[in-house]
């Protein structure tokens, strides 16, 4: 039986913390078809009101980037001080920053 | 406004018994995400259980609280519905009973929530929402599983077929609300392409206490433990 028993599709979570706030990856999770995949995850995710949103996304419709390509995707940005804002004085008196 | 006892006895066992039956299917469902929801609605159903029957307890005014009356009645002593304790001999069989009794308890909490009684309107108010969700669950897998594959559609009507008899007996109290249940469950059965079955045999006897052998069974596994060790705490 295990051999003939087909796996449920992957999907990606995201939540909502509240509002105001971006969607944010919480997890994954298999589900038959999206409408069970936001049930599942709103029992899996939201059961202690983390959330007033969710979004399910078939993992499969994900485009990721690979982890041999990781040097020449991020590291050049490391020598490129000049991307970072840390030339500028600081004005006297300017809070927050 | 009080209820009465046998009353808050018969919406507490309803409960506590679908928890317990629904308890089983931990880790025993046909994947980990059905086990938490599962698992979740069984716990909604017995904090609902928890608080009727300590109502119950206090109105009795004999001193028997929550787990007394949880774990030291006897079968006959019992006054859930039939329904509720008949064994989930598969999945299909697990969702029927689910689909039939959550939408009956969500018309019948509705109604208690703007009763007379303001303590019981309480608890009702609080369950109404969770069996709104419970019978979306039940609902969202009889669709699946009636408009599924020809073996998944075999075995969700033999289900409803099966416990079917069994859900005349919900409605002695308010038989009003019967029309209603009907037209929620029999909207979902015709999406699901099943066939509503007929009206005959009504077995009853659960809120007298004659019950089904099968709740002897369920209470033994119940309530070994605080029988063996009485008052044991983790």
């Amino acid at each position: 039986m295990s051999e003939t028993k087909k796996e449920w599709p992957l999907w990606e979570v995201f939540v909502r913390p509240r509002r105001g706030l971006a969607h944010s990856h919480v997890g994954s999770l298999h589900a038959p078809d999206a409408e069970l995949a936001l049930r599942n995850a709103r029992d899996l995710y939201t059961r202690r009101q983390e959330g007033v949103s969710i979004w399910v996304v078939p993992a499969a419709a994900v485009v990721a980037s690979s982890p041999d390509e990781k040097d020449s995707f991020f590291d050049p940005a490391a020598d490129k001080v000049y991307r970072h804002p840390t030339f500028y004085q600081v004005p006297e008196g300017a809070a927050h920053l | 406004m009080t209820t009465s006892v046998d009353r808050l006895l018969a919406l507490g066992d309803d409960a506590l018994v679908t928890a317990q039956r629904l308890g089983h299917w931990c880790t025993r469902s046909p994947e980990m995400e059905e086990d938490v929801a599962l698992a979740n609605i069984a716990l909604d159903q017995l904090g609902v259980a928890r608080l009727l029957l300590s109502y119950a307890g206090e109105v009795e005014g004999a001193g028997r609280d929550e787990d007394a009356l949880a774990y030291l009645r006897t079968d006959r002593e019992y006054r859930n519905a039939l329904l509720v304790e008949l064994p989930d001999r598969d999945f299909a069989v697990m969702i029927a009973k689910l689909l039939f009794v959550s939408a009956y308890q969500r018309l019948l909490y509705r109604r208690l929530a703007t009763g007379a009684d303001e303590r019981l309107a309480g608890i009702a108010a609080k369950a109404v929402k969770e069996s709104a969700y419970h019978e979306d669950h039940a609902t969202l897998w009889t669709l699946r599983l009636g408009d599924g594959t020809d073996e998944s559609h075999r075995r969700m009507q033999a289900a409803v077929d099966e416990v079917w008899p069994y859900t005349h007996e919900l409605f002695e109290e308010e038989p009003d609300l019967r029309a209603e249940w009907l037209s929620t469950v029999e909207g979902v059965l015709t999406r699901a392409t099943l066939v509503r079955p007929a009206d005959s045999w009504a077995p009853t006897g659960g809120r007298d206490g004659r019950h089904t052998e099968q709740l002897s069974y369920l209470l033994a596994e119940m309530q070994v433990l605080h029988r063996a060790h009485p008052g044991a705490r983790w």
